[in-house]
């Protein structure tokens, strides 16, 4: 049929996996790597990115890419694959919070180019920076799939929605 | 009318909770199939019955779907549900995750049992980080109960279900980029055929189903496929969730029967907000083609009704605006949001998104061409139906549904430098 998917392997065998990153951080990948069938480890990259990305203060580096790599048995440009072509993991250092403001239709129509501008002055950055002291990121992403609480912004794994700025200086603010 | 099917447990306090689910008949149905060992093709016959339409957006029969697996093909099946809800203006799904997440188990259940999977995976969008939670916490409770396992209720059914993360990519709610997604690559759409029915996730017989579609299934074995299709009108079987959202009092998601008149369902979501006028309607997600106000108060929520306006019903996202939207700038962030999410893999997508946004982005800021009307007409045209997968359609739709409907606003904007709107 002229169709294949196989799973990737690595041409070199691996050695030392049991060495790579923390046993936490190691059981959590494991009980990702089980759901999926044998052989294909490599479905669990997206969780696995995520966790190391987690545990490293939100982002990733290429060695972390190339550890995820070699624990998983996959080349490392198809990790690199993965790390680049999906907007949730971070390639450069990124704030302790990492502030996504949805500015798609609904969000648009109900004022979300206010939450930006008052984001913008009040953290002194623009979309898509981090202020200095390293606590925060300001993004800009596409819909959340919140939009009955438009205008609405994501921080961290949480939904905040129906945002006016006094209620987003009550957020920020409050959080640690 | 309202709340009977994906939001029947809505009335309820903590309405995700595997007791107040089963207080309202939950997991009755799948008990009772595994039990009495119905034969799958019975649950298939009913769901045909059921008019039952792929709510994700494309409306494909889902009793027709179910039907294209060869059962007894050996080897692994798979059930795969969509909770990736990307379509800008859809919230529905999420709203079943975090409410009604067992409905979800229960028809992943059951479809596995219908076309002999005795797995299922979940892929839910990377961002709903707190409906994950939620139903991962509803799973177990669902594999204490022996839902999940192997042996159920001494079918010797076996069904283990879990969740796939995505990374965030609109593109994985295609159905083939999301398989691809995860076996662990690129979400890039495959090309069709072969269809996931045949060679799926590992390149296993697949169905993929929208979590809505999924969660409707239950209260279709329960009820019947002939109860749930006379919810509905006439090739819109069924009650559906739509979500409403723009500038009006009262957003949210809403379980109405199929036909409704639009006017009621704004209604309910509060009517326009005070002193605004409707101007225009997105009706069925981003991708789908806007119909002007006055129009869009005479049509009927239901898929022939919509089409028949030149538009979709799609994934049932209705976003409303009023009349102080510039309709530049509305196409200017959708044209964006396509070209930032195109995988790249087609050239008549990769680069004309790109033309698309490019094009508006200098209408809007006032530098627009008199031939770029023309020059959008001209590229839309040519994406259209030459890409490998619907995004590039769904690109190409709301450029040619604005200029339809509200050219004289574009036109004005080259010509003036500015909006026509305040
Ligand atoms: C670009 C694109 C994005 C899509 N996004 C979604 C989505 O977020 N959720 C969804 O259920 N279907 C989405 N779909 C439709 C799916 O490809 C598929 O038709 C659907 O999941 C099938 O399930 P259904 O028949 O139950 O609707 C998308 C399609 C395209 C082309
Ligand atoms: S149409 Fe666009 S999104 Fe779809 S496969 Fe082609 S390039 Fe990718
Ligand atoms: S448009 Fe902002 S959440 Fe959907």
């Amino acid at each position: 049929m002229g169709f294949r998917n196989a799973p990737m392997s690595s041409i070199e065998p691996i050695q030392g996996k049991g060495e790579l990153f923390s046993p936490e951080v190691r059981a959590r990948i494991d009980t990702w790597v089980a759901k999926y069938p044998d052989g294909w480890n490599q479905s669990a990259v997206m969780a696995a990115l995520r966790i190391v990305q987690e545990d490293n203060g939100g982002f990733l580096t290429q060695d972390l890419m190339d550890q995820v790599a070699a624990y998983l048995e996959m080349p490392p440009i198809a990790v690199y694959e993965v790390a680049t072509f999906y907007s949730m993991y971070e390639l450069k250092p990124v704030g302790q919070h990492k502030i996504c403001v949805c500015t798609n239709v609904s969000c648009m129509i109900n004022g979300s180019d206010k939450i930006v501008e008052h984001m913008e002055k009040k953290l002194g950055i623009k979309l898509g920076e981090t202020t200095e002291d390293g606590r925060f990121t300001l993004k800009e992403v596409e819909c959340l799939g919140a939009c009955g609480g438009a205008p609405m912004f994501q921080i961290d794994t949480k939904y905040y929605e129906n945002l006016t700025p006094e209620l987003v200086d009550s957020i920020v603010d409050g959080l640690e | 009318m309202a709340n009977e099917v994906c939001f029947r447990n809505m009335d309820l306090d903590r309405p995700w909770r595997l007791e107040q689910y089963r207080s309202r008949g939950g997991y009755e149905v799948l008990t009772r199939i595994l039990q009495e060992k119905m034969p799958p093709t019975e649950i298939i016959e009913e769901v045909k019955a059921s008019g039952l339409r792929g709510r994700g957006g494309a409306g494909f029969p889902t009793g027709l779907k179910w039907s294209f697996i060869s059962r007894n093909a050996p080897g692994q099946k798979y059930v795969v549900c969509n909770s990736d809800e990307g379509e800008p203006g859809t919230f529905k799904d999420r709203d079943i995750l975090r409410y009604n997440p067992h409905q979800l188990i229960e028809g992943m259940i059951i479809a596995g049992y219908a076309i002999g999977a005795t797995q299922g995976y979940n892929y839910i969008r990377g961002e709903f980080w707190e409906p994950y939670e939620r139903f991962e916490a509803a799973l177990e409770d669902a594999r204490e109960a022996g839902f999940l396992g192997t042996d159920l209720f001494g079918s010797g059914f076996d069904f283990e279900l879990y969740c796939h993360l995505g990374g965030g990519a609109y593109i994985c709610g295609e159905e083939t980029a999301l398989l691809e997604s995860i076996e662990g690559k690129k979400g890039q759409p495959r090309y069709k055929p072969p269809f996931p029915a045949y060679f799926g996730l590992y390149g296993r017989p697949t169905i993929i189903n929208n979590t809505e579609s999924l969660a409707s299934i239950p209260v279709i074995l329960e009820k019947g496929g002939e109860w749930f299709r006379d919810l509905g009108v006439e090739n819109s079987g069924g009650a559906k969730l739509f979500s409403i959202s723009g500038n009006i009092n009262n957003p949210g998601v809403f379980e109405i029967p199929m036909g409704t008149p639009f006017s009621e369902l704004l209604e309910m979501a509060g009517g326009m907000k005070e002193g605004s006028r409707l101007k225009a309607v997105i009706p069925g997600g981003s991708s789908s083609p806007i119909i002007p106000g006055e129009q869009m108060m005479e049509l009927t929520m239901d898929y022939d009704a919509i089409t028949r306006a030149g538009s979709m019903l799609g994934s049932g996202a209705v976003i409303v605006l009023d009349d102080s939207n510039c309709m530049v700038k509305v196409l200017e962030r959708m044209s964006y949001f396509y070209y930032e999410e195109s995988c790249g893999q087609c050239t008549p997508c990769r680069e004309g998104t790109g033309w698309l946004y490019r094009v508006v982005h200098r209408i809007e800021h006032g530098q627009g061409r008199p031939e770029d009307l023309a020059l959008l007409d001209d590229v839309a045209g040519k994406i259209a139906g030459r890409t490998i997968c619907a995004l590039g359609d769904a690109a190409a739709l709301p450029v040619q549904g604005m200029l339809k409907h509200f050219r004289d606003e574009f036109e004005y904007h080259i010509e003036h430098k500015r909006c026509m709107v305040g």
